[in-house]
């Protein structure tokens, strides 16, 4: 039998290649399509060409990669603000998908594809998987929620280029998912953390061990994780859990991925270039400290994004990852810049919640962060629901588990904040993207 | 010697006790006797049933914490000085208690305590060595039922 190129771990899937290309090889080629992306836009996207001409900057002069700090910034308003087809720099006969994030306020933004930007998205995806080890014979449970969510489609074209088996089965009806990843063999899943968790729960409460399902390997984004997280889930289960990174303004999933050495997460850095600046001041900051991200999409024809604002906090891992591929990584991002709020000085992120309450162990993570104000002044409530481990008969006992919880909040955010055990189950379930912050602080 | 009780956690929120003891009727399951410790927070809820498994299936299949700890019910005559002589007993073998409740069987002379201690096994033996009435399941649910 003749092994196919694709059907073993050790033998790379061509469409990996640009993942070890030379540095200089890597750096030539971004320009290249710097270049060409910032000619392609001036030339037909009304707005970069306004804001461009506006500060006196032409096309031509981005000589170097160093020039990218010429070019103006996107923001997501500014995806909101020409909605529909606003940004479309191609014409609407060359334009073969649509897909639409869900506004958290208002109207939604709408991002295009070409034929061309499908081939790529597709390409990312191919080596987000070979990232996770994963290949031809591989069977994908895709439960990314199919539809305007560019989550699920993306996952499956790359699974299907990929070679592997896909499941279309989109998100939710968790006991069917977990009877498919049982009676089908699924190898690999593809879901958001919080929905993972919620499975992992759901196979509990079945009386379903993690023996019975052959599943290897997660790929889990969507929504920020921690450490932490992916340590309790690999613990649970057995499985390897990555973090995917993407967004839909820049393409979908398959911006970024962990590799097996789960130390941060690879750009696909011939397609997106990446910059990390100070949120405030917008000056550029060195590897290893941490500051917005900012990405470029360098290939993308329907609706090219330049120099978009992620309010993603992470920082470039300096140095070459032990797993070979040469591309940049990043730090995992477990915050957004906007994501935080202040209580009594502090600057707080969930995931600072969230990582404290992993800490104090036996604690599965179901919380909800609950903001209000009295008199004046910002309070925040930390509920977090008891569960048949950390339930002991006595009063001593539970308010034990309430001190641990306590104390590990408070070792971390330097503050003391309410915290309250509520009952399982009384903490909504997502299926999608968790909703951590209940917001009753009046405006 | 010791007995099944079942324990649950309980919000502190109006209507919870009272959509639990519902649930219970509901499905026909009789509450010996209970005990409730309760403090700003949360309420820890304990109860003497027959059908423990069943109630505990019950309750957490209605999104309940339940637990099933075990206690030491002890039979005594109704009159002064039953108690203390039961606390005096388990002090003198380094025994503490960590909760207790007590209810009138139906006949009225006797009274059942239930306990539970730091240290289970010891408190069994140290009361059997004074040859206190300890009462097993069936003898329990027999006096409740009368």
């Amino acid at each position: 039998m003749h092994a196919q190129w694709n059907d073993r771990e050790s033998l790379m899937h061509p469409a990996s290649a640009p993942d070890y290309m030379r540095e200089e090889q890597l750096r030539t080629l971004q320009l290249q399509r710097l270049r060409a992306i910032t000619k392609h836009a001036y030339d037909n996207q009304r707005l970069f060409r306004e804001r461009m001409d506006e500060r006196g900057v032409k096309p031509e002069d981005v000589r170097s990669l160093e020039d990218i700090r010429k070019l103006p910034f996107t923001q997501k308003t500014d995806l909101r603000d020409t909605y529909p087809y606003g940004l479309f720099a191609v014409p609407m006969n060359e334009v073969v998908r649509l897909h639409a994030s869900s506004g958290t306020t208002g109207k939604p933004i709408v991002v295009a594809y070409t034929d061309e930007d499908i081939e790529v998205w597709k390409e990312v995806m191919v080596r987000t998987f070979a990232c996770a080890g994963l290949h031809s014979g591989d069977i994908i449970q895709n439960a990314y929620g199919y539809g305007l969510f560019t989550g699920g489609l993306g996952a499956h074209y790359g699974a299907e280029a990929l070679g592997a088996t896909v499941i279309p089965i989109s998100g939710g009806n968790s006991e069917r998912q977990i009877m498919v990843m049982r009676d089908f063999g699924t190898t690999a899943i593809c879901a958001t953390p919080s929905y993972f968790l919620h499975l992992i729960e759901y196979a509990e409460k079945m009386g379903i061990d993690w023996d019975e399902i052959p599943l290897r390997a997660g790929v889990f984004g969507a929504e920020p994780w921690t450490d932490e997280m992916r340590e309790y889930i690999e613990g649970k289960t057995g499985i390897k859990a990555y973090d995917i990174y993407g967004l839909s303004e820049i393409i979908g999933p398959g911006v970024g991925m962990a590799c097996e050495k789960q130390h941060g997460l690879h750009i696909f850095e011939d397609h997106f270039m990446i910059e990390i600046v100070d949120p405030v001041t917008d000056e550029a900051m060195p590897d290893g400290e941490e500051g917005e991200l900012i990405i470029t999409t360098l290939s993308k024809k329907a609706m090219p994004v330049m120099r978009y604002r992620t309010h993603d906090i992470t920082s470039v891992i300096a140095g070459k990852c032990e797993c070979g591929r040469t591309i940049r990584r990043i730090n995992r991002i477990a915050r957004r810049s906007d994501d935080m709020f202040i209580i009594r000085g502090v600057n707080i992120f969930p995931s600072q919640i969230e990582a404290a309450l992993l800490k104090v162990e036996e604690t599965q993570p179901h919380y909800q962060i609950v903001l209000s104000s009295h008199g004046g002044m910002d309070q925040m409530e930390v509920q977090v629901e008891v569960s048949a481990k950390t339930f002991t008969d006595t009063v001593r006992g539970v308010e034990a588990v309430h001190k641990q919880l306590s104390d590990a909040i408070a070792h971390i955010l330097g503050i003391r904040v309410k915290l309250t055990l509520v009952e399982p189950n009384t903490i909504e379930r997502s299926m999608g993207k968790a909703k951590r912050v209940i917001d009753n602080r009046t405006k | 010697m010791k007995l099944k009780q079942l324990s649950v956690f309980l919000e502190n929120k109006p209507g919870r006790l009272r959509e639990l003891c519902a649930l219970l009727a509901e499905n026909q399951i009789n509450i010996i006797t209970l005990s409730l410790a309760d403090t700003e927070q949360f309420g820890i809820l304990r109860l003497i049933v027959k059908d423990y498994d069943k109630a505990k299936t019950l309750l957490e299949s209605n999104g309940f914490v339940a637990k099933l700890t075990e206690v030491i019910a002890v039979e005594l005559d109704d009159q002064p000085g039953g108690l203390s002589e039961i606390l005096s007993i388990e002090e003198a073998s380094g025994i503490s208690v960590e909760y207790m409740y007590a209810f009138v069987i139906k006949s009225g002379e006797k009274a059942v305590l239930l306990f539970r201690f730091d240290d289970m096994d010891k408190a069994v033996a140290a009361l059997q060595q004074a040859n206190l009435p300890i009462l097993d399941s069936v003898e329990l649910y027999q006096r409740a039922e009368g």
